[in-house]
């Protein structure tokens, strides 16, 4: 059975909304790494404060956004579409 | 506060989850267990990740090392967002495949291999006894917590008796409701009802002391801040090294812990649950940790120095006077620790169960032969297999003494458990991933985990001497367990991360890039791997050879899930076949949705193990699935063959037609061309009988004698001609002519032909144009065929052309190997629609009379050009009628 190549706008949205899914855990990794990298060379110190206060808006604004994802993906994540390329066939054994 | 309330209300509570667990298991067997399928139940039953180590030793961990311990959140939150990666496959393959533990995962995964899930069983249950530990000592130090902090007369209760009592108590529930049944699908709707519930105490319990810590003892937030900036946590250091690779560490435990892995995947019902537990377990989590900073920098504030930061959560209500904050509080640390231990045992239970007792079990029957009630016998080991793991944990308490080692054991366990993780997610995402690949690495990451971190762990000369710690085993400086290969001044947990879980992958892939798996293996892995893509196929391998008897399969069913539940099964299936009655037909439909169904009770190894006993084979052998193989092939090659002669058949069937229309050609012309022959022979013979008849009458003239007479032989010598030339067209169209092959000269043949055909019409007067140099080509040919050809078409020309002053052009050119002589003259030409059919026989243009032949002429000729291998055609658009004759040089012999 051959994909098409092009979807129609309904699938296509499906499709990025899942690339959206899919980005957004590395997104997170990102964002929570990132304290590593400011102010370690300048000062020995850290701001313990100002440092939660940036990981915990970030951590609410990617639930947030992982709530806003998942109301429109689990609508589609239903048995009924077949095989979305979360399994790429690129190994076939 | 008395000791006996505290007693008591712990009792209450337990008793208040007691009934629930009940309340909802009588619902559940109702059918209705409604809302308690929930994602809000789904996703608060998630909760055991946070135990009473993170209850209690969050704010330790925070006081001691800053904001350092979010990362033990922050690495499941990044995982639980990224639910479209993992967590989704790993769900459908557990519903799918009903997977009852993680080891059943792996085993069944790898070509349902009973050793890998003994391998993993051992490191999950050698990870999670500490950690079963760490709870109980978390439960007996909140209790001393009480005890030292009242002067009303009760003393400090003996640690040990206090656990062995919780233990104890733990152990009771555990075996009430997590193994009242043998569930199809593994499932414990009382337990996970209760474990939310008890997540929803341990939130409301933190956040209250969180609450009252920042608007009770501090002036709000700002206050805090301004706190946390005047404490010694404002200047923590934040090691990267440590801050990625806890991150890790944390996103790795929470698939691979026992306990989330029983949450995550083994309760659940229904898949889009896990969608709202994607975004709803981290914002659990981050309210979890949101007053942890506040609590630790209040804690370090106003308690005296030197008190344990771990209880700072139930110590700092009760130096402020708030006892039932307090007991609250207790409540909620009690929960965590209860939550993690009920499910840690129920999981852990059911790995020991059917990975490790149950295949012993079966090793020790003889085939064939399953005696006693099997359901009974997984029960009661089950049970026994939880009162074991919980006397481990005890055991492993007292062993250790309660000692402040034990804060540092939930990391060493999780990253004990982190060594499932390449097997695990080799398993879902590489079709490639071996057994043998799996078991390399399994083994080799548990040894460095065990020899780096777990036996340090003890401390000096407990596990590993001092000496082999310092210098490494036999003086080896390489070995030391934490300096592997002389990398040093890591941190010891990371360098033991690092060396375990890497070295653990290579292995791993080693040995699969290396290794080649068993058909088993690989049906499993393509199963696995790709298990989005549709419905399963066949990938159990039942062939109807295996013939079990159905009543054997339904005397073990019924061992298995009870006499009820496995009647109805074997009635659905028989109704399924058509059939009426309990005994369906073994086929392999039918085995494969049996092991199924027996996998969900007692692992897929297991199940499997068990159908092979009665079914008599100890496994799908690679003959079986060849035999599958060939069979398809034969198939599939039947079918190629019936299409190949459907076509050939369509294919003759139109040369048949094909041939039918040519032979009713064949008989329309041969009609058309005896209706010919006869007019053509009955007009001379006609003449001929007229005029004898006259002859024969007597009584005439000599002059009309002599003119009938000739008249006579003309018509005589026609008919002789007719004849002549029928016989000769014969000859040529069955090819038969004999040819007189030589060289011989163009221009004396045209010479020769002109001369002859002179006597046609030699009354008219023709001009002839040659081109007598080009004429001069030698050819090999039959010179008397070819000048009767052109015999022909100069005395058709002669005959016909209306020219008053009548020309014939000849000319002859040579292209290539060929030569083409043009016979052009100047009369009025052949209408278009005749040009067709001049060289058909009795073809004729004009009426008979006036031409005087048969209409044989030009067939002839094209006859003979054909014997001669050349062509004769009618070459359109020239001033007068033109034919075309073309032969080759030399023509050879056919």
């Amino acid at each position: 059975m051959k994909r098409p190549l092009f979807l129609p706008p309904q699938g296509y949205r499906q499709r990025r909304l899942r690339d959206a899914a899919r980005l957004l855990p590395i997104l997170a990794g990102f964002l929570f790494i990132l304290p590593m990298l400011w102010g370690e060379e300048a000062s020995d110190l850290r701001r313990t404060g100002s440092d939660g206060i940036y990981l915990f808006t970030v951590w609410l604004v990617l639930i947030i956004a992982a709530a806003l994802l998942a109301r429109r993906l689990s609508g589609s994540a239903d048995v009924t579409l077949p095989s979305p390329p979360a399994n790429p066939a690129k190994d076939k054994a | 506060m008395p000791f006996n309330l505290l007693v008591f209300a712990s009792l209450a509570y337990v008793s208040i989850l007691f009934g629930v667990a009940f309340f909802v298991e009588r619902r559940a067997a109702r059918g209705a267990a409604g809302w308690l399928r929930s994602p809000l139940v789904y996703t608060l039953s998630l909760s055991v990740y946070c135990t009473a180590w993170t209850f209690y030793g969050a704010v330790g961990y925070a006081a001691r090392s800053g904001l350092e311990f979010l990362t033990i959140y922050l690495g499941p939150t990044i995982v639980f967002i990224g639910w479209w990666w993992v967590l989704r496959k790993l769900v459908r393959i557990g519903r799918q495949h009903r997977v009852t533990s993680i080891a059943d995962l792996i085993s069944s995964r790898y070509g349902k291999s009973n050793l890998l899930g003994v391998i993993v069983t051992v490191m999950c249950v050698t990870a999670a006894t500490p950690y079963i530990a760490l709870q109980l000592q978390s439960v007996t130090l909140s209790f001393g917590v009480f005890a030292s902090a009242t002067a009303d007369g009760w003393a400090k209760p003996d640690g040990d008796v206090t656990a062995i009592w919780v233990a104890a108590g733990l152990a009771v529930f555990t075996i009430l409701f997590g193994t009242r049944n043998l569930d199809a699908n593994e499932q414990h709707t009382g337990v996970v009802t209760a474990i939310a519930i008890e997540a929803v105490v341990k939130l409301v319990a933190l956040v209250a002391v969180g609450v009252f810590v920042v608007w009770g003892i501090a002036d709000g937030p700002r206050d805090i801040l301004a706190r946390i900036d005047a404490s010694d946590m404002a200047n923590w250091h934040m090691k990267p090294s440590r801050w990625t690779g806890l991150i890790f560490l944390s996103a790795a435990a929470v698939i691979c812990l026992p306990r989330m892995f029983q949450v995550l995947v083994v309760e659940n019902s229904d898949e889009r649950h896990l969608a709202t537990a994607s975004w709803a377990f981290p914002l659990y989590v981050l309210m979890m940790s949101l007053f942890v900073v506040p609590i630790a920098v209040v804690g370090l504030e106003l308690m005296p120095a030197g008190a344990n930061p771990d209880l700072f959560v139930l110590t700092l209500p009760l130096s402020q006077g708030q006892g039932s904050l307090a007991m609250l509080a207790f409540l909620g640390g009690f929960s965590s620790a209860t939550s993690m231990v009920i499910v840690a045992s129920i999981a852990l239970a059911t790995m020991v169960s059917n990975h490790i007792v149950m295949p012993f079990w079966l090793s020790l029957r003889p085939a064939r032969a399953v005696p006693g009630d099997v359901r009974r016998l997984v029960l009661l080991s089950r049970r026994l297999s939880i009162a074991a793991i919980l006397a481990l944990g005890y055991a492993y308490y007292r062993g250790s003494g309660g000692s402040a080692a034990l804060a540092a054991i939930g990391l060493i366990s999780f990253v004990g458990v982190a060594q499932i993780l390449p097997a695990m997610m080799g398993g879902i995402f590489w079709r490639g991933a071996t057994r043998t690949g799996a078991i390399w690495g399994l083994c080799l990451g548990f040894a460095i985990w065990a020899y780096t971190l777990f036996f340090p762990s003890f401390g000096p000369d407990a596990m590993l001497s001092a000496q082999v710690m310092a210098d490494g085993p036999f003086g080896i400086a390489w070995l030391r367990p934490q300096a592997l290969f002389g990398v040093q001044g890591m941190d010891p947990l990371i360098h033991a991360l690092f060396w375990s879980v890497s070295l653990n992958t290579v292995a791993f892939c080693a040995g699969s890039l290396l290794t080649f798996p068993n058909p088993v293996e690989r049906v499993q892995g393509a199963a696995f791997v790709n298990v989005f893509d549709a419905a399963p196929a066949n990938a159990r391998g039942w062939s109807e050879q295996g013939a079990a008897g159905a009543e054997d399969l339904l005397v073990m069913a019924q061992r298995i899930l009870g006499d009820d539940e496995a009647l109805g099964f074997f009635e659905a299936q028989a109704g399924a076949q058509g059939k009426s009655g309990y005994l369906p037909d073994p086929t392999p439909l039918f085995m494969e949705q049996l092991e199924r169904r027996l996998a969900g009770s007692v692992g897929a190894a297991t199940a499997h193990a068990m159908i092979s006993q009665i079914a008599g084979r100890a496994a799908v052998s690679v003959e079986d699935l060849m035999a599958v193989a060939n069979e398809a092939a034969q198939i599939m090659e039947y079918s190629n063959k019936l299409e190949e002669q459907q076509d050939e058949l369509s294919r003759t069937a139109r040369q048949l037609r094909d041939a039918n229309d040519k032979l009713t050609q064949l008989s329309v012309q041969k009609d058309a061309f005896l209706s010919q022959i006869s007019h053509e022979l009955r007009t001379p013979m006609t003449s001929i009988r007229a005029f004898s008849e006259i002859l024969t009458m007597g009584d005439l003239p000599q002059e009309m004698v002599t003119k009938y007479g000739r008249i006579i032989h003309d018509e005589t010598k026609r008919l002789t001609r007719l004849l002549d030339d029928l016989l000769d067209l014969s000859v040529l169209e069955s090819g038969t002519v004999q040819l007189n092959l030589d060289l011989h000269n163009l221009r004396t043949m045209i010479d020769g032909a002109l001369q002859l055909a002179g006597h046609t019409r030699p009354e008219r007067s023709f001009v002839i144009h040659r081109d007598l140099p080009g004429e001069d080509v030698f050819l090999r040919t039959d010179s008397d065929r070819l000048t009767q050809v052109f015999i022909n078409l100069i005395s058709n020309a002669r005959k016909y052309c209306d020219s008053d002053a009548p020309e014939l052009h000849i000319s002859v050119r040579r292209k290539g190997g060929r030569v083409t002589v043009d016979f052009i003259d100047n009369g009025s030409g052949i209408a278009k629609d005749k040009q067709a059919l001049i060289f058909e026989k009795f073809a004729r243009l004009t009426d008979q009379t006036k031409a005087g032949g048969a209409g044989l002429g030009l067939a002839i000729c094209r006859e003979v050009m054909a014997n001669l291998g050349g062509t004769i055609a009618y070459l359109p658009g020239q001033w007068g009628t033109a034919f075309r004759v073309t032969l080759p040089l030399r023509m050879d012999r056919p």
